[in-house]
C-alpha cells in the first residue's frame, strides 16, 4: 500500500455495497436484497468534515454504520487510518471502536435511563481500559466540562437532562476514548431550533480543540452546508454528487442535488421571493425493486431513454467535484 | 371590512399534578381573506394549543380554554359548546386542520374513500356514489397517482407524503374558508415537504381560501407567510409583515431565533451560529416577569422590574413587539 498518499486520509471507502435479504415464509427463504449502499466510494481526509446527505431511506445512515463497523459490509473496503477493517472479526474490532465515537439522532434513545450520566461517560472508559479506575471519576469530570455540563450533575439519569444536555452527554461519551473520527448521525435533528446552534457551535470548537475528524449525516441541507468542509449526496444507496460544500451549492450538477437545495426554504423572504424553485415528482423508489440504470431517471427533468439503461459513474469535473449523471 | 377569523386574548390552561400550566396566555391574532399566515415557535411555545383552541379540540380535562374570543364570521365560536352542532357545522366544513402527524390521524381500520367521504356526508349532505366521486376528484387534485384505484386503500398503504395528501384534500372537502396546517411537514423529507407546501399554497389560492401555517421552520414561514406571528412560552411576543419581521426584528429572540440558525448558500466557515443560551421555560409556575429574560442579551433593569410588557407597536407596518428593550436592528 502506498502509506505516503495515504497519509492524510482518515477513512477511505471503496465499492462499498451493504444489502440486506428480505426474507419470507416460515423457513426464512431468501426472495431478494433491499440494496441499502449499493456500491459507494469516498474517502474522508483528516480533520475534515465530510457531510453526507440524503432522504430518509437513501443509506446515508447505513454507510455510517459500516464505517463504524456496527454492520459487516456485504462487499467492498473500509480503510480506517490506512487498515482495512472491513472483514476484520468481532474480537479485532472492538480495540479499534476505541478511535472511532458515534452520536446518535435520538438523545432519549440512546442514553440508559438507569444509569446516571457519570457511569454512561465513564462506561468506555472502562472498558476499553483508558485510565486507572481511580482516575476515571476526574476524567468524566473533564469530560463533562469539555462539552458545557456541570460535573456535579454527574450523579444525575438522563430524564433529568433537558434534550440538548441529553445531546451533550452524548458527545462527552463519544468523545471519551479520544478517537480520531466521529460519526455524527443526525445529531441536531431531534432539538429545538434555538439548542441546535449551541450543540453545532459545540461540534465545531471541539473539532477545532481536538484535531477530530467528522462524518456528519443529516437531511438538513443547511446544516450540512454550514458544517461541512466538503458535502457527499446520496439517492437510493448511491452517491450522486460529492463536491466542496460551498461548490456544491453555487454550482450542483446534479439534478437530485439541484432539486434537493431549491427545496430547502431559506429564512429570509426578500431571498425566498426570487429563488427558483424544482419541484421533484412523485417518491423515492424502493430500495427493494430501484429503478434501472440511473436510480434517479423516472423523477428527473433532463433524462434521456439512455438514462434508464446506463448506470452512471461518480465523474471528476475538476476539483474533486465528482458527478454521477451522463447529462452532465 | 372586518377580518375573517379574529382572535383575542386567548387563554388556554392545562391543571396537571404539577401545577397549571399557561399554554396559551393572552394570544390574540388575524388572518384576513386569502391570507397566508405563519405562526413560528419551538416546542412547547403554545403553538398548536392555540389552533386547537380555535377549533376547540382542547381535551378538557386537563386543558381549558379561560378567556377570550375566537371571533369566526361575526360568531364568537367559544360560546358555542365544543360537541354541539354549530361547533361541528364549522370544524371540518368551514374551518379545517391538518395535523401533524399523518401516521395516526387517519383511521386505519377504515378506507381512504370513508374518511374522506364521512365529511362530504355530514357537511354537505352528498351520498354514496356521488360523494365517492367528490373524493376521487379531490385525491385526485392533491396528486394521488391513479385515485379511483386507491380510494379503497387502508392507510398503511400509503407513503407518509401521500397520507399527508390524503389529509390535505380531507381537508379540502367542504371548500373551507380557513387552513390550518400544524406541522403539515415536520416528519416527511424535505423534498416532499416542497411537493406538499407548494400544493397547500396552490390549493388555498385555488379555493380562495386562507392559510395559517404552524411551524418551527423559519425557513418555511419565510417562503409562504404573508405575515407572521412568533410565539415564546404561550404568548405571542412578535407580529408583522413577512419581509419586516426578517429583516428588522425587534425582539430579541425573534433576532437570535434567525441568528442561530445556519443558511444555504453561506459560505462555509464565514459565519459562527450564535446560539440562544439556556433553555426554554417551564410553563408551570411562571414568573410574572418576561419569559424570555433568562436567556435575554439585551435585558434592561426595567425588564427585571415589571410585568411581561404588553404588545406595543414598533415602527410603522404593523410591526408589534412585547420587549421593554428597544431592539434595533438589521439583519
Amino acid at each position: 500500500m502506498n502509506t505516503t498518499s495515504q497519509n492524510n486520509i482518515m477513512v477511505e471507502v471503496k465499492n462499498l455495497k451493504m444489502y440486506f435479504p428480505i426474507t419470507r415464509g416460515l423457513l426464512q427463504k431468501k426472495v431478494g436484497d433491499i440494496k441499502a449502499v449499493d456500491d459507494v466510494s469516498f474517502e474522508i481526509k483528516k480533520h475534515e468534515t465530510l457531510g453526507l446527505v440524503g432522504e430518509s431511506g437513501c443509506g446515508k445512515t447505513t454507510t455510517g454504520r459500516c464505517i463504524l463497523r456496527l454492520y459487516k459490509p456485504t462487499s467492498g473496503e473500509i480503510i480506517f487510518d490506512g487498515k482495512n477493517i472491513s472483514t476484520l472479526p468481532e474480537s479485532k474490532i472492538r480495540p479499534l471502536r476505541c478511535s472511532m465515537g458515534a452520536i446518535f439522532q435520538d438523545p432519549f434513545g440512546s442514553l440508559n435511563p438507569r444509569q446516571t450520566a457519570g457511569s454512561i461517560v465513564a462506561d468506555p472508559l472502562k472498558i476499553h481500559n483508558i485510565v486507572k479506575p481511580s482516575e476515571v471519576n476526574d476524567m468524566v469530570a473533564d469530560l463533562f466540562r469539555m462539552v458545557g455540563l456541570d460535573p456535579s450533575m454527574m450523579d444525575r439519569v438522563p430524564h433529568e437532562f433537558s434534550g440538548g444536555q441529553r445531546q451533550r452527554l452524548g458527545v462527552a461519551r463519544a468523545l471519551a476514548c479520544k478517537p480520531a473520527l466521529v460519526v455524527c448521525d443526525e445529531p441536531i435533528s431531534a432539538l429545538d431550533v434555538s439548542i441546535q446552534a449551541q450543540i453545532i457551535n459545540l461540534l465545531e470548537d471541539l473539532q477545532e480543540k481536538l484535531g477530530l475528524t467528522y462524518l456528519f449525516i443529516a437531511h438538513d441541507l443547511s446544516v450540512v452546508q454550514h458544517i461541512s468542509n466538503r458535502v457527499a449526496v446520496m439517492y437510493l444507496g448511491r452517491i450522486v454528487e460529492i463536491a466542496d460544500s460551498d461548490e456544491l451549492y453555487e454550482n450542483p450538477r446534479h439534478p437530485y442535488t439541484q432539486a434537493l437545495l431549491s427545496a430547502v426554504p431559506v429564512p429570509d423572504p426578500f431571498i425566498e421571493e426570487t429563488r427558483q424553485r424544482i419541484v421533484l415528482k412523485g417518491e423515492v423508489p424502493s430500495p427493494a425493486n430501484p429503478p434501472s440504470g440511473c436510480h434517479f431517471h423516472p423523477r428527473c427533468q433532463i433524462a434521456i431513454p439512455d438514462c434508464s439503461q446506463i448506470r452512471p459513474e461518480l465523474k471528476d469535473i475538476g476539483n474533486g467535484h465528482r458527478v454521477a449523471c451522463i447529462r452532465v | 371590512m372586518g377580518n375573517l377569523l379574529k382572535v383575542q386574548d386567548l387563554k388556554t390552561y392545562f391543571k396537571t399534578d404539577r401545577g397549571l400550566v399557561k399554554a396559551v396566555d393572552g394570544v390574540s391574532f388575524y388572518l384576513d381573506e386569502e391570507e397566508i399566515i405563519g405562526v413560528v415557535g419551538e416546542s412547547g411555545c403554545g403553538k398548536s394549543v392555540t389552533m386547537l383552541s380555535v377549533m376547540q379540540l382542547v381535551q378538557s380535562p386537563p386543558g381549558k380554554i379561560m378567556g377570550g374570543k375566537v371571533i369566526f364570521e361575526g360568531q364568537d365560536l367559544l360560546q358555542f359548546n365544543p360537541k354541539g352542532a354549530e361547533m361541528r357545522s364549522i370544524r371540518g366544513a368551514k374551518i379545517a386542520m391538518i395535523f401533524q402527524e399523518p401516521m395516526t390521524s387517519l383511521n386505519p381500520v377504515l378506507t381512504i374513500c370513508r374518511q374522506i367521504t364521512e365529511s362530504l356526508e355530514l357537511h354537505l349532505g352528498m351520498s354514496g356514489y356521488a360523494a365517492r366521486e367528490r373524493a376521487i376528484e379531490l385525491l385526485r387534485l392533491v396528486g394521488v397517482p391513479e385515485p379511483e384505484k386507491r380510494i379503497d386503500d387502508y392507510p398503511h398503504q400509503f407513503s407518509g407524503g401521500m397520507r399527508q395528501r390524503v389529509m390535505i384534500a380531507m381537508a379540502l372537502s367542504c371548500n373551507p374558508k380557513i387552513l390550518i396546517a400544524d406541522e403539515p411537514t415536520t416528519a416527511v423529507d424535505v423534498t416532499t415537504q416542497a411537493q406538499l407546501l407548494e400544493l397547500m399554497k396552490d390549493m388555498v389560492t385555488r379555493f380562495r381560501s386562507s392559510l395559517i401555517i404552524v411551524t418551527h421552520n423559519l425557513g418555511v414561514v419565510a417562503r409562504y407567510a404573508q405575515r407572521i406571528y412568533v410565539m415564546y412560552a404561550g404568548r405571542v411576543i412578535e407580529s408583522g409583515a413577512a419581509k419586516d419581521l426578517f429583516k428588522n426584528p425587534r425582539h430579541p429572540y425573534t433576532s437570535g431565533l434567525l441568528k442561530s440558525v445556519p443558511r444555504l448558500g453561506e459560505k462555509h466557515g464565514t459565519r459562527k451560529l450564535v446560539p440562544i443560551e439556556g433553555l426554554p421555560p417551564n410553563l408551570i409556575n411562571m414568573p410574572a416577569t418576561c419569559a424570555f429574560l433568562p436567556r435575554c442579551a439585551y435585558k434592561i433593569k426595567k425588564c427585571q422590574e415589571e410585568p411581561w410588557p404588553e404588545l406595543r407597536l414598533a415602527g410603522d407596518n404593523h410591526h408589534f413587539v412585547s420587549c421593554y428593550a428597544e431592539l434595533q436592528e438589521k439583519l
